[in-house]
C-alpha cells in the first residue's frame, strides 16, 4: 500500500505544485524519488512529530495541501493534540499518513503496533478516517485526499487484498464497497485484513454459507446504510479488524445498531483483545495468535451461525 | 494613536474584560500589552478592512491564555467593534478566554494549549518562503511555555531552514502558573539557548517601545529572530505586579476599582 500511495501521490505532486510531503525522518528508499524530483515539495521535519504536525498546519493554512508521513503510531499519538487543536479545529488540509497499520510491523514490537489508531482518530470531529483494504482503494483514496476538506487520517497496511476495483468503478469516500453478495452473514471489514475476509467468504460460499462482504475503507464518516440494509436481509453481523475491539469497526457497528434500534439475531466482533501484544512475530503470525486468519474467521462465523 | 497610547488602552480593556467575565490571566495580558501594542500598532503589515489580504503578516499568540489583550488590540485597530469586547468570556460570546479564530476577524490561529504556536508559525513562514511571499510571521510566547519540547523542535527547524521571515517574541515576565520560572524549570542561560540553536537574539526591556521597535527591525538575514522581552507580570497595576497570585485571580470589587484608577491616572 505504501508504494501504491507514493506512486500515486508523486503523480499528483507533478500536476499540483501546492502538494507538500512532510516526513518525520522515515521512508528510506521509498520517498527518495519524490524528494529528488520535487525538492520544493518535500520536507524532512526530522524526528519531531509535534513540530511536523504544527508545521503542516501552518503550511496548509497558507494554501498548501500537506501530507505528513511516518510509521505506525508516530504521526498520530505523539502529536495527537496538534492534530486536534491545530489541523482539525482549523480545518487545515493536513493528511496524516501512517504506514504500518495493525500488526504490519509485528515483529518490531509493541511500540510499532498501530492497533488503537482507528478508535482514537475517529473520536476527533472533523477528521476523515480512511483505512483501505487493497491497492486500488489506496490509489483511489490518495487521489481523493487533496480534495477532502479539513484533516484526514490515512491508515496504510503492509498486507492488502490485491486490486479489488472493478472495471469502471469509482471509489466514493464515505461509502462502503460491497465485494461479495450473500444472504446469511453481513461481514464488515477494514484495512488489509480484507484479504482474509475475501478468502473466508469464498470458502464459506463453497460450503453454502454466503456473505454480504463490505470493505469499510472510510471509517469516519461511517456508511450506516450499507450495513443496515444488509442486516435487514441476513440478521447476522460479523465485524473483522486488525485493531482492538474498543472503539474500532465493531464498536461503530454496535453503535449504529443501537442508534437505529436494529438488533441482529446473531453477531460477533473479531479483533484484538487481551491487552498489549508482547508476542513476537510477523503480521500473519500475529493474526493467527488473535484468531484473525481466514480459517479462524470462517470457524468463528460458523460457530456464530450455530449459536 | 502612539503605540504607548495603544498599550495604555489595552491595559484598560483587559482589566475591564477580565472583571466582567470574572476570568483569569489579567497579569499575563498586562505583561505583554506593550509587545502587542508595538506589533499591532507599528510592526505588522495588516489591514482591518481586508483581514485576509494576500501577503499580510501573520500573528500567532502562542500564550493563548492572554487572548483578551489580542482581542482588545484587534478591536482598537478596527477589526471589529470595541463594544464587542464587553462580551468576552460571557455565555454565547465568540471571544473565548483562550484566543479563538472562529468568527473573530483578524485572529489567524486559535491556541490555549501551550507549545502549539511556534510550530504553526514555522509552517506559515516556510510556506511564505516557498511562495516567494514577503509575508512575515510573528509569534508571541510565554516564558513558561518554553518548557514545552514542541517549541524546541520548531526552534531547531526554523534555524535549519533559515526562516528569516519568522519572529518570535518571548514575554519573559519570570512568573508561571504556580511559581517563578527560576523555581519551576529555570530557563537561564536563556539568550544562550536561542543563540546555540542559531537564532538571531535581541534582548530588550519589553515595556520600552523604542527598544522593541529597534529589535523587531534588526537585520537578521538567514536567521529567525527572537526578541527576549524582559517584562513585569501584571505591569501597570502596582498590586498585580510580580505576583503569582494574579496569574489566576480576577479583578473584582475594590481591587477592580483600584486597578482602573491606576490605569486611567497613569
Amino acid at each position: 500500500m505504501r508504494d501504491a500511495f507514493i506512486a500515486r501521490l508523486t503523480e499528483h505532486a507533478k500536476a499540483d505544485r501546492d502538494i507538500v510531503l512532510v516526513t518525520g525522518d522515515l521512508g528510506f528508499g521509498v520517498l527518495t524519488d519524490f524528494a529528488k524530483n520535487y525538492p520544493e515539495q518535500f520536507i524532512n521535519a526530522g524526528v519531531a512529530e509535534q513540530n511536523m504536525t504544527g508545521l503542516a498546519t501552518g503550511l496548509a493554512l497558507a494554501g498548501k495541501t500537506v501530507f505528513t508521513y511516518s510509521i505506525a503510531n508516530f504521526p498520530i499519538l505523539r502529536c495527537l493534540e496538534q492534530i486536534r487543536n491545530d489541523a482539525a479545529y482549523h480545518d487545515a488540509n493536513v493528511n496524516v499518513v501512517a504506514i504500518g497499520g495493525g500488526f504490519s510491523y509485528g515483529a518490531l514490537g509493541m511500540s510499532h503496533h498501530a492497533t488503537e489508531d482507528l478508535a482514537i482518530m475517529r473520536a476527533l470531529p472533523q477528521v476523515t478516517v480512511l483505512s483501505p483494504g487493497c491497492l486500488w482503494e489506496t490509489e483511489e483514496i490518495t487521489s481523493a485526499l487533496p480534495k477532502i476538506p479539513g484533516a484526514c487520517y490515512f491508515r496504510l497496511d503492509k498486507s492488502h487484498a490485491g486490486r479489488t476495483g472493478r472495471e469502471g468503478e469509482k471509489l466514493e469516500i464515505g461509502k462502503a464497497r460491497q465485494l461479495r453478495e450473500g444472504s446469511d452473514v453481513t461481514l464488515l471489514t477494514t484495512g488489509g485484513i480484507l484479504g482474509e475476509a475475501i478468502a473466508c467468504a469464498d470458502s464459506l460460499a463453497s460450503k453454502g454459507v454466503t456473505c454480504d462482504l463490505f470493505s469499510y475503507h472510510t471509517i469516519s464518516p461511517f456508511d450506516e446504510q450499507s450495513m443496515l440494509s444488509s442486516l435487514e436481509k441476513t440478521g447476522c453481523l460479523v465485524t473483522l479488524e486488525e485493531h482492538v475491539l474498543t472503539g474500532g469497526l465493531g464498536s461503530i457497528a454496535a453503535e449504529v445498531c443501537l442508534d437505529a434500534s436494529v438488533y441482529p439475531k446473531k453477531s460477533k466482533r473479531l479483533g484484538i483483545t487481551g491487552g498489549y501484544c508482547s508476542k513476537v512475530g510477523d503480521q500473519n503470525y500475529l493474526r493467527g495468535v488473535y484468531g484473525l486468519t481466514a480459517a479462524d474467521v470462517e470457524a468463528s462465523i460458523l460457530q456464530t451461525l450455530k449459536g | 494613536m502612539t503605540t504607548e497610547e495603544l498599550a495604555a488602552r489595552l491595559r484598560q480593556h483587559v482589566v475591564r474584560m477580565t472583571n466582567a467575565g470574572k476570568s483569569s490571566h489579567v497579569a499575563s495580558s498586562l505583561s505583554m500589552a506593550d509587545i502587542i501594542a508595538v506589533l499591532y500598532g507599528h510592526a505588522m503589515n495588516i489591514d482591518p478592512k481586508d483581514p485576509e489580504k494576500q501577503d499580510r503578516d501573520r500573528f500567532i499568540l502562542s500564550k493563548g491564555h492572554a487572548g483578551a489583550c489580542v482581542y482588545a488590540a484587534l478591536a482598537e485597530r478596527g477589526f471589529f467593534d470595541v463594544e464587542r469586547l464587553k462580551t468576552h468570556y460571557q455565555n454565547g460570546s465568540i471571544l473565548s478566554g483562550h484566543v479563538s479564530h472562529k468568527g473573530v476577524p483578524g485572529v489567524e490561529f486559535s491556541t490555549g494549549s501551550l507549545g502549539h504556536g511556534l510550530p504553526v508559525g514555522v509552517g506559515l513562514a516556510k510556506a511564505a518562503k516557498l511562495d516567494g511571499s514577503p509575508s512575515k510571521t510573528f509569534v508571541v510566547l510565554s516564558d513558561g511555555e518554553c518548557d514545552e519540547g514542541s517549541n524546541w523542535e520548531a526552534i531547531m527547524f526554523a534555524a535549519h531552514h533559515k526562516l528569516d521571515n519568522l519572529v518570535a517574541v518571548v514575554d519573559y515576565n519570570k512568573i508561571q502558573s504556580l511559581a517563578s520560572v527560576a523555581d519551576t524549570l529555570a530557563l537561564e542561560p536563556f539568550v544562550g539557548k536561542w543563540q546555540s540553536f542559531n537564532w538571531h537574539v535581541r534582548e530588550v526591556d519589553g515595556h520600552d517601545h523604542a527598544q522593541l521597535i529597534s529589535a523587531l527591525e534588526s537585520d537578521h538575514e538567514g536567521q529567525p529572530l527572537v526578541v527576549i522581552a524582559h517584562t513585569t507580570k501584571g505591569k501597570g497595576v502596582s498590586f498585580m505586579e510580580n505576583s503569582v497570585l494574579w496569574h489566576y485571580r480576577s479583578p473584582q470589587g475594590d481591587e477592580f476599582d483600584a486597578a482602573i484608577k491606576e490605569l486611567y491616572e497613569s
